[in-house]
């Protein structure tokens, strides 16, 4: 049992937080990039690409660099410790890992190739109005016609979906199942309407009007069980993206009791304050933990498909209500400056609330792992 | 980053369990199972047997029969010991006072105490807090003063656990009122035969007498009875707190627990069906199980990463976080006893409920204590806002 990074890990994670920090440590500068579209950085993003951190999780083959979910993880955080807009988790580890898990090789070349080059943004379109966290699709059906596949209905909130170059859409079969598609955002049949997500990135309604796609992976298989587990993945690095995210807002926190005066003393003489502070801590520690576990957990190749899942519902839940308790307190700690767009603790919890929802929030993973709750005595993370 | 264990820490792992399931009392693991009350022949018996296989006092220098385990190990050794329904060695001696003599005492304490205390021929109890000296212990006011070469020591010292059983007791006592509060505390060991010591029952609301007041009137003790140099005391007091915070977070024996609530749960019934299948208490025992597997590899953190000897910063949460888990387990327990939770008293008295619904009650209210001793979970939220959040 080893919780250290090795000495490779921690040279990535030095490069991504040198690269991250030369462009937000002013937090200005973040909040002037999301103000306007594509609510990112076009240039980091490139260097992100030089840098190989796009086709971090992917295989050689594919274009990739062949670094596992620990290194995702590693770059996850840092990204979260300067909320980076750059949409690392949603293009690169949801809707990359999807492609990986069920394109063929064909697809993975073209697809991941293009996103590891930072040369084509991909973005996966799977929510739908009407639905909640859910691996399967309803609102947009596909049918087959003239040999080939069309796709007809709403997809919404696509996570940087208007200024996607492709899209991998998830769409009910006409014989059952959910199947998966590609198409470019600009084909023919696709009206995309873009706007703020809570923490300024990106989202889109997307309408499918018959819109020509081609099936990713095998025609007509059902995909739910690989987007189930495409979306664990990225719980996984999210846990570690938010207690990234979570660390960074807490040391702002004790940062703001140690130099604001109230009533000529410190706040951090009022103890109503530091021992929230000291609640914090224990928070984001123990999310850490688990978000660390379940990384490895998928790093493992031992692991079967059923432990991932359990340990990313684990990482996610603990991560998402620890988020909550950072994101709300930091605000509450800080007072009205922590209401203000101008200064960055409201922002770090505007993300964190970005994520939760993105994911699923800790009652619905804990409604999951309640399930099984009986199969088991215990739960041991030695195994 | 590595998930396993070593071969190595697996095969120990492994070696452990089979000792604490085969070669314990399973009349003491059935007791502790069913969260019954051990006796004192009990206790002593089980730190014999695990003394015997050298399992009691690991951590001491190898010297008096410690170990040189790693943090790793000594943690496995911990909760495979919990996890077995093993009581864990008698912590007055083995994690209190033992090593405040290996480390402060002199040749002649050492040969002359550890021994017997690693064996509990000596059954050991703590005189630390006073009434006007809890949290703030370093106010303490029970006196020793210079007779000849002896020590006539006065005062009051109160919350000593299990203090009937004890044979000799350790002591913060002021050697000097006139400098710093801190600097005027010396540790003293005091024969609890001595003329003058005179220990009375405290009744707490579990019903049951655990603690005690123990009372000192011109009680004379032998000047080699002091540790240390005199008013160093208060240097060996946090050297022993320190060590009392890192066994307090018992994540194995809440874990155990937990398990059994489950089956408890199952087999009672609840609507149309059990307990367990109510989505409420499911969710509920699933989010208490994710608490804890985080805190266990958060101690697992700790210690994978403290082999040079140097406290991890996240060992402050061991504590507090525990004992808050520990009592929420126990809060869980009482809520599926149910209505069987009224049953506080029954002592030898005939009742068709389990022991553990019958003793539900109790242990919820005796582990309240749990946030309040070694450091008040106040105490340990002041640590961590002040040492490692800087305010």
């Amino acid at each position: 049992m080893d919780f250290e990074l090795d000495e490779e890990q921690q040279a990535l994670r030095e490069a991504a937080r040198g690269l991250l920090r030369k462009r937000y440590a002013d937090f200005e500068t973040r909040r002037g990039t999301v103000a306007d579209a594509p609510g990112f950085d076009r240039d980091t993003w490139s260097k992100m690409a030089e840098m190989g951190l796009l086709g971090l999780p992917f295989t050689e083959d594919d274009g990739g660099m062949g670094a596992g979910p620990v290194e995702v993880a590693v770059v996850a955080e840092e990204i979260g410790r300067v909320i980076a807009p750059e949409p690392f988790l949603t293009s690169v580890v949801l809707t990359g890992g999807l492609v990986a898990a069920v394109g063929t090789t064909e697809q993975r070349a073209e697809l991941l190739g293009g996103l590891a080059s930072g040369e084509s943004l991909v973005a996966l379109a799977h929510a739908e109005p009407g639905a909640r966290w859910v691996s399967t699709a309803a609102g947009v059906r596909a049918e087959e016609a003239d040999g080939g596949w069309r796709l007809t209905g709403v997809k919404e909130p696509v996570p940087q979906g208007a200024e996607a170059d492709v899209l991998v859409v998830s769409a009910a079969l006409p014989d059952g199942g959910t199947g998966l598609f590609t198409l470019a955002g600009d084909d023919d049949g696709v009206t995309r309407s873009g706007y703020r997500a809570p923490d300024g990135s990106r989202a889109a309604r997307i309408t499918f009007d018959g819109a020509v796609a081609t099936p990713l992976g095998e025609a007509g298989q059902d995909q739910a069980t690989a987007i189930a587990a495409a979306h664990d993945g990225a719980r996984v690095a999210a846990a570690q993206q938010a207690v990234g995210a979570m660390q960074v807002a807490l040391e702002t926190t004790a940062g703001y009791l140690n130099s604001r005066e109230q009533f000529g003393v410190p706040l951090k003489r009022f103890q109503a304050l530091t021992f929230r502070a000291a609640d914090l801590y224990v928070a984001v520690e123990l999310a850490r933990s688990l978000a660390l576990w379940a990384a490895m957990v998928q790093a493992d190749p031992g692991t079967s498909a059923e432990e991932r899942s359990t340990a990313a519902a684990r990482a996610w839940a603990q991560a998402s209500k620890a988020g909550r308790l950072v994101g709300q307190e930091a605000i509450q700690l800080h007072g009205g400056i922590g209401m203000t767009a101008e200064y960055s603790v409201g922002s770090y919890t505007a993300h964190l609330t970005t994520l939760d929802h993105l994911l699923g929030d800790a009652r619905h993973h804990l409604g999951r792992l309640a399930a099984s709750v009986g199969d088991h005595a215990e739960v041991d993370p030695l195994g | 980053m590595r998930l396993q264990l070593s071969e190595e820490d697996e095969a120990f792992r492994a070696e452990l369990r089979t000792f604490f399931t085969t070669e314990v009392d399973e009349g003491v693991r059935a007791t502790v199972r069913d969260r019954g009350e051990l006796t004192k022949e009990q206790i002593v018996e089980t730190h014999r047997t695990l003394n015997a296989a050298g399992l009691a006092v690991p951590h001491w220098p190898v010297e008096w029969g410690g170990k040189d385990w790693s943090p790793l190990r000594r943690h496995l050794w911990h909760e495979e010991m919990q996890r077995a329904c093993v009581p864990p060695p008698l912590a007055f001696n083995a994690s209190m006072i033992g090593p405040v003599i290996a480390t402060f005492g002199s040749q002649e304490q050492k040969e002359r105490f550890l021994p017997p205390t690693a064996n509990v021929d000596i059954f050991w109890s703590q005189g630390f807090s006073e009434p006007g000296a809890g949290s703030d212990l370093a106010s303490l006011r029970t006196a020793a003063v210079r007779d000849g070469d002896d020590w006539i020591v006065n005062g009051q010292k109160t919350w000593t656990t299990l203090g009937q059983w004890g044979d000799w007791i350790f002591t913060l006592v002021r050697t000097n009122p006139d400098v710093k509060k801190q600097a005027g505390i010396s540790m003293l060991l005091i024969d609890m035969r001595s003329p003058g010591v005179e220990v009375r029952p405290i009744e707490l609301i579990d019903g049951g007498h655990e603690v005690n007041e123990v009372w000192f009137t011109d009680v004379r003790v032998p000047g080699e009875n002091l540790v240390g140099d005199v008013d160093s005391g208060w240097t060996q007091a946090k050297f022993l707190l320190g060590n009392e915070r890192v066994g307090v977070a018992p994540v194995g024996a809440t874990k155990r627990v937990l398990a059994q609530a489950k089956e408890w749960a199952a087999a009672t019934r609840s609507g149309d069906g059990t307990l367990l299948d109510d989505p409420h208490v499911a969710v509920r025992i699933a989010e208490l199980e994710n608490e804890l597997m985080a805190l266990e590899l958060t101690a697992l953190r700790v210690v994978a990463n403290s082999a040079d000897g140097k406290p991890h910063p996240a060992s402050s949460v061991l504590k507090l976080r525990g004992t808050e888990l520990q009592q929420a387990v126990s809060e869980l327990v009482v809520d599926v006893a149910g209505p069987g939770a009224l049953a506080f008293g029954t002592g030898d008295a005939d009742s068709d409920l389990p022991v553990w619904a019958r003793r539900s009650t109790p242990t919820y209210l005796n582990l309240r204590k749990a946030s309040i001793y070694g450091g008040s979970n106040e105490v340990q939220r002041q640590i961590i806002a002040g040492t490692i959040l800087g305010l």
